[in-house]
């Protein structure tokens, strides 16, 4: 691992509960966490880590309306402007018969709009580089992973707090 | 007065811890393919291919091949896309549904499920591709662009083409759900590679997922709000497929009870279908510590549910038949349950309507072999269903003289061959070189519903 990188105290821990106690107590020191990495999602460490409530189902929202306003937009203009023709009897712009491709167009855009924002925001991509600040935080074990230089603490001092936090072993890794 | 709720069973037995839940899932994607895997695929590979010579001669000589004829316009092609589609509704229905319920049994077989609803999508996808004939110039009949470059656009007053929209948006919002559930454990399975293969590939597909607090948050909202999304979305796509038929004027096709009764019916023939893949693949991979018996009973009630809806919406169609006062309506029952073709209307009345009954008892309903027996005989009769909608309805027409029987080509056998070939492809695929259980999710309802935890309380 090269020298260079900034260097991170890491606390390895076996189970959500104490991982969750762990976050309060750490953040009571004053200490700032950067990240913790989980196996699965824990419920109430984003309150705990002090994160607010995602603003993602409002992306969904919006490219939903979009969605609705493209697909009646375009069988407005496509069956009424552009080319009209009589179908059945039925109006130009009958606008009940639109409603079925109108609900699929923006049930599509929100969730592929929603999904690619989820995607940029999380800079999750084919080939993306993980964090990997232990191979163990996908299978079994919650990793805490502190900075050193966002932090008045030292190391010695850090590494005392996550193991008294309930830590099972500590670790320093840079990146 | 002090309540407690009883205690439910455990969702994954054994004492699993969350190590031994990601080897007991990723073991069957890291070890070799065995010889049974190998046996299974080889069949399927066999049917796709002497079920993909009847689909090229057909592509070649054109739909002639078939046995339809002037009055029967559409048979097994459409029988075979219904039914398709209606495999397809039970994955979205128990990973959307099943969660904005709360319903964590969901986790250990939403996975699989989902993944068969893709497989069964692509699979009902084929089939109103063939029969335009010339495939190849679909794209100016179902996409929204100027008619041969003219002005001349797709029809969006018909129910066609609206299905054509359900059914694309369908399978995009399933496969992109089922991907974004794969990513957490793409990774899993990239941090336990040994190999650069594998890890090279598992790392790509896993997006450079590394389980941050900040990414989970956003990844349930995800989940959350496309589970949402997709639980209008599962009931549009068999509402607007019945509209195929329900905004005709064809006697037996033209009845407002359709779009109800046709999603019923798909989520009685798509766990149905759940049930037949995951007795055998639990069987195999050693996963009834995950998928127990509580799970299988769990499913049988909502095939004994939905089954029932598809009697009582049966019996509501006879009743209206004769309600209506309408000669033709009351003559395309009469004829269905009486004329040449009463044996598939029979085959549907008992696989549909009777053999779901059977799991009013608690005994049949936790058995496996009746289980897997039923749940062949449900998709049977299931087939029979939209034959008997489609062919009896279409083969006795207002003109006594193009009154005429419909009777199966090679080359429409072969081609339901083919897609069954399509289908266990993809499926076996899928069971070796992804994970057949969302591990993260799993490892989420471990704590409160294992054996191991409840057992210390």
């Amino acid at each position: 691992m090269m020298e260079s990188g900034k260097k991170f105290i890491v606390g390895i821990f076996d189970d959500e509960s104490i991982l969750l106690s762990a976050v309060k107590k750490i953040r009571g020191n004053d200490v700032k966490i950067d990240e913790c990495y989980t196996p699965y999602p824990v419920h109430g460490l984003d309150e705990e880590l002090g994160y607010k409530r995602s603003r993602i189902s409002i992306a969904a929202f919006i490219f939903g309306l979009i969605g609705t306003s493209l697909a009646f937009l375009m069988m407005i203009y496509m069956m009424g402007i552009d080319w009209p023709m009589i179908i059945g009897g039925k109006d130009h712009i009958a606008i009940p018969s639109f409603i079925p491709v109108a609900f699929e167009v923006t049930v599509l855009l929100a969730a592929l709009g929603m999904v690619a924002t989820f995607f940029i925001i999380s800079n999750l991509k084919p080939y993306g580089k993980p964090k990997t600040y232990d191979i163990r935080s996908t299978d079994d074990k919650h990793v805490m992973a502190i900075d050193l230089a966002k932090n008045s603490k030292n190391t010695q001092e850090l590494s005392t707090l996550l193991m008294e936090s309930g830590a099972s072993e500590v670790n320093e890794k840079n990146f | 007065m002090d309540v407690t709720s009883p205690v439910r069973e455990v969702l994954v037995t054994g004492n699993k811890t969350y190590h031994d839940v990601s080897h007991d899932i990723c073991r069957h994607v890291e070890a070799k393919p065995n010889p049974k895997w190998m046996g299974a695929m080889a069949i399927s590979l066999g049917a796709l291919f002497v079920g993909g010579y009847a689909l090229a001669i057909t592509l070649w000589d054109g739909i002639g091949m078939w046995g339809l004829n002037k009055t029967v316009g559409w048979a097994w092609d459409i029988t075979n896309f219904v039914w398709w589609v209606g495999i397809g509704h039970a994955g979205t229905l128990i990973s959307a549904v099943l969660l904005l319920f709360r319903q964590k049994w969901r986790t250990s077989i939403n996975r699989a499920a989902e993944a068969m609803t893709i497989f069964a999508v692509i699979c009902a996808l084929l089939f109103p591709l063939i029969h335009t004939g010339r495939p190849w110039l679909s794209f100016y009949w179902f996409v929204p662009i100027p008619n041969t470059w003219g002005s001349l656009w797709v029809n969006f007053h018909s129910p066609l083409l609206w299905d054509f929209f359900a059914i694309s948006t369908y399978f995009t919002v399933s496969l992109v759900f089922w991907y974004i559930g794969l990513i957490p454990d793409f990774a899993t399975i990239r941090d336990r590679a040994t190999n650069k293969i594998s890890k090279a590939i598992y790392g790509a597909l896993s997006f450079g997922w590394d389980g941050a607090a900040k990414t989970w948050q956003r990844y349930e909202t995800v989940s959350l709000v496309l589970a949402g999304l997709a639980t209008p979305l599962v009931l549009s796509v068999h509402t607007i497929v019945s509209f195929d038929f329900a905004t005709s004027v064809i006697p037996g096709w033209h009845t407002t009870i359709f779009p109800p009764y046709f999603v019923a019916g798909a989520i009685f023939s798509g766990f149905a279908m759940v049930l037949t893949l995951m007795l055998v693949t639990r069987k195999v991979y050693k996963l009834e510590d995950y998928i127990t018996i509580n799970h299988i009973e769990l499913m049988n009630i909502i095939i004994m549910i939905t089954g029932s809806i598809v009697g009582v919406a049966y019996i509501t169609e006879l009743f209206m038949a004769w309600y209506s006062g309408v000669q033709y309506e009351q003559y395309a029952f009469l004829n269905r349950a009486t004329g040449p073709y009463w044996w598939a209307y029979w085959s549907m009345m008992t696989c549909n309507v009777i053999s779901p009954q059977l799991f009013w008892f608690k005994k049949i309903r936790t058995n496996l072999y009746a289980t897997f027996a039923l749940s062949i005989v449900v998709n049977i009769g299931m087939w029979f269903e939209r034959f008997v909608i489609i062919v009896t309805s279409l083969h006795r027409d207002y003109l006594p003289s193009s009154w005429a029987m419909f009777s199966p080509t090679i080359y429409d056998m072969g081609i339901y061959l083919f897609s069954f070939g399509l289908f266990f492809t993809l499926f076996f695929s899928f069971a070796k070189f992804f994970p057949v259980i969302n591990m993260a999710e799993v490892k989420s309802v471990l704590k409160t519903s294992s054996g191991e935890i409840v057992n210390k309380k």
